[in-house]
């Protein structure tokens, strides 16, 4: 599962982010890496972007680019394996 | 001895507090240069040996935005003395993460760890020695917006720069990293001496794959060889690439530090707050509702309660003076043109564009309102999508909305937005936003020829804005400004109720600099538009405006708008001198007709135009350049004259392209 399809309210691991160049190097910069529990709080309005919560901070970013961080659902032991 | 320090952090850790804490008023404001990236530097209070330097909000040192590479590009080539990076106590983990990195560069550094008041008053506590045991640096505990523990930031910082005393610890990594890292350390370490690169910044950038700063060194193949060999080594012990092993690497050690230094019971409650406050904020169902309402109460409050009375007050003063100023050259018997300079060339033109004063602060007090509570993150969350499809993001979506009032504060506040490519095409876009200088030809024009259908007309012209800067947005998206954008992805800051004093203070700076412009750019272009409009090519003092340099050039470059179905140089002179203040075209239009009244100046208009020109003539003005006030204002937000007058050459050349199609087009149609 990707983080674009989190349903909001729900929280997952991070296993991979994907992508390339700034984008990926940003996500990567403000806290997205492996290993780390993430929320999805809500959807805008208009559907877009999504807001997230992790590190004890509140992220927004947008569902093309959420697309790119995959998830494991449940433990941090299970995104370790993987 | 003096000292220079640089001021880091991430965005929204309170750096702009801080900094206006550590130097008072005393700010110098610019750009650094080549690049919209806002600079600002100023002695420290009590300390005026030492010198700080406000660097912009990052996260990282990335390669990748204009913001990162000039702070890197400060650190490493003006070697200031000692680095103060502010941290802000309640994110703590994200902001160490720039910490990490910048330890790296060698430099003499204290941490000041910001909205401790928040941490406390919450039941939460950070071990701040053991913290600085862990990190190898001085941290000091403060609150900026509460004045607490300034003064001995400002010491330790002192006693650090002045005792040279670099950070005691480098090695954040463990395994792989580790290894890699000191490997290539190990090779690089001529190279970089001679480079005048930190030796330990630059093996981890190395490790990282940081394109700028592999080219800085002269490595030869062999090198580059090893080097590439080492990171593939650990990329595949790992089972992952360079930017993330690295950023994992970072983060681990913070994790690990944090676990033994912070003490987390709950979030705070200023975090908590937020929450509940954005349940509402940006719902579904209410979040764009409850913007357009707090962005109508702005525009009411600025335009009509208080902006309308204060500028009739300040038309009033300007008045009054200029009065004085008659009489009392009048009774020194000083020479009749050069009483006209000042009269009617300094005092008309300077003034009209002053009487703006109080609109422009009013906007610049809400919109701090907006900055500085966390509301204007949240706009950009919650419009984010509409501005996407021309290359934007929600961001700019305010500065926009407030040039519908005055473009001048609306380029102004461009500088708020993080990304210089942002900040470059919100400047070029927001003057296709119809101003308010402008409702006085609307109201010209559709009182001449559409006085029935005055709410179509009103509506079609502020549309055909918008449109123009949509697909000027999109033009400029595939060309000018191709590439990647830089990626949105923005925090959301926890609510805070801003402080008086920043927002006073950027108040006086917005002010100020627009002072600044009225009486250097403005003042010098009235001095021209006059010099113009009362002498004749021969130099001689007109009486008849008909014979002015300007008629002549108004004459001249009449035929140019033949294709937009007017050519009178009574319009193409109102057009230039429009380029002043916009109000002033209906000015221009009525002394140039000589009309006493304004039913003589429709009919006289009537003779000029006919109804489908005059729509056209108002396309034109819609969209061509701004006035100079606005001219000035991008000028100094791009900091370059190229800049400013490529753009608008574009606006206007965009003006005379749709002017013609609606001219040309409607003949098709009306005969």
């Amino acid at each position: 599962m990707t983080l674009d399809e989190l349903k909001p309210g729900s929280s997952a691991i991070i296993a991979v982010v994907g992508g390339e160049g700034a984008l990926r190097r940003r996500l990567l910069d403000m806290g997205l890496t492996p290993k780390t529990r993430v929320t999805v709080r809500k959807v805008a309005p208009m559907g877009d972007p999504i807001e997230l919560f992790l590190r004890s901070y509140v992220l927004t970013i947008r569902k093309d680019d959420a697309a790119n961080i995959e998830l494991v659902e449940g433990s941090v032991e299970k995104a370790v394996k993987k | 001895m003096s000292l220079l320090f640089a001021l880091a952090g991430n965005q929204n850790s309170g750096k702009t507090t801080l900094f206006n804490r550590l130097t008072g008023s005393n700010q110098h404001v610019g750009n650094f240069p080549g690049v919209t990236v806002e600079k600002k530097e100023g002695p420290v209070k009590k300390h005026p040996e030492a010198v700080v330097v406000d660097l912009p909000g990052i996260y990282s040192l990335s390669p990748y935005t204009s913001e990162e590479i000039v702070t890197r590009d400060f650190v490493l080539q003006e070697h200031p003395d000692g680095i103060i990076n502010i941290v802000d106590a309640t994110n703590i983990e994200r902001n160490l993460y720039l910490s990490l990195q910048l330890i790296e560069l060698g430099i003499p550094m204290v941490i000041a760890l910001n909205m401790m008041d928040e941490v406390r008053a919450s039941g939460n506590s950070i071990k701040v020695k053991e913290l600085s045991a862990e990190l190898g640096i001085p941290i000091v505990p403060i609150s900026a917006g509460k004045n607490e523990g300034i003064d001995e930031l400002i010491d330790t910082a002192i006693r650090v720069a002045s005792q040279k005393q670099k950070p005691l610890k480098y090695d954040f990594c463990e395994g792989e990293v580790h290894k890699a890292i000191h490997a290539i350390a190990h090779i690089v370490s001529d190279q970089a001496a001679e480079a005048g690169l930190p030796l330990r910044f630059t093996a981890t950038k190395l490790v990282e794959g940081d394109e700028p700063t592999r080219n800085l060194l002269k490595l030869d193949e062999d090198q580059k060889h090893i080097i590439d060999h080492i990171v593939e080594d650990m990329e595949s012990e790992l089972g992952t690439d360079r930017e993330a092993a690295l950023a994992d690497m970072r983060y681990t050690f913070i994790e690990k530090a944090c676990a033994a230094c912070v003490i987390k019971h709950q979030e705070t409650r200023e975090q908590l707050r937020s929450e509940k406050i954005d349940a509402v904020l940006t719902s579904k169902f209410w979040g764009i509702p409850i913007f357009i309402g707090i962005m109508f109460f702005i525009f009411w409050v600025t335009f009509t309660l208080l902006g309308e009375p204060l500028q009739n007050l300040m038309d009033k003063g300007i008045q009054l003076f200029t009065d004085g100023l008659a009489s009392l050259m009048e009774m020194a018997k000083i020479s009749d043109w050069l009483q006209r300079l000042v009269i009617d060339g300094i005092c008309a033109g300077v003034g009209s564009v002053l009487s703006f004063l109080p609109i422009i602060v009013l906007l610049f007090f809400f919109l701090s309102l907006l900055e500085d509570s966390g509301y204007m993150a949240r706009v950009a969350f919650v419009m984010d999508k509409l501005l996407r499809k021309i290359g934007l993001s929600g961001r700019s979506f305010v500065p926009m909305l407030i040039g519908f009032g005055c473009s001048v504060p609306a380029i102004m506040s461009a500088r708020t937005l993080s990304s210089e490519r942002d900040r470059k095409m919100t400047i070029l876009l927001t003057p296709f936003m119809s101003c308010s200088a402008k409702l006085p030809i609307y109201g010209m024009i559709i009182m001449a020829f559409f006085p029935t259908h005055r709410a179509l007309i009103m509506i079609s012209v502020y549309l055909i804005g918008i449109l123009v800067a949509i697909l000027s947005g999109l033009l400029l998206k595939s060309t000018v400004f191709k590439g990647n954008p830089v990626p949105f992805v923005m925090e959301l800051p926890a609510y805070r109720i801003p402080s008086p004093r920043s927002v006073l203070l950027l108040m006086w700076e917005k002010a100020k600099d627009f002072l600044r412009k009225a009486f250097t750019i403005i003042f010098m272009a009235a001095i021209v538009i006059w010099f113009l409009q009362s002498f004749d090519l021969r130099l001689n003092m007109v009486t008849d405006s008909s014979a002015s340099i300007l008629a002549q050039i108004g004459n001249l470059i009449a035929p140019l708008f033949t294709p937009i179905g007017f050519h009178d140089w009574r319009a193409s002179t109102a057009l230039i001198t429009g380029i002043t203040a916009k109000e002033t075209v209906v000015s221009t239009l009525t002394v140039l007709t000589g009309a006493a009244t304004d039913a003589q100046l429709a009919e006289i208009l009537g003779t000029i135009f006919t109804p489908l020109s005059a729509y056209a003539f108002l396309v034109f003005t819609v969209l061509y350049m701004p006035c100079v006030a606005a001219f000035a204002a991008s000028k100094r937000e791009l900091g370059s004259w190229k800049g400013a007058i490529l753009t608008s050459l574009y606006q206007t050349g965009a003006a005379y392209v749709v002017a013609t199609i609606v001219y040309q087009v409607g003949r098709l149609f009306i005969h």
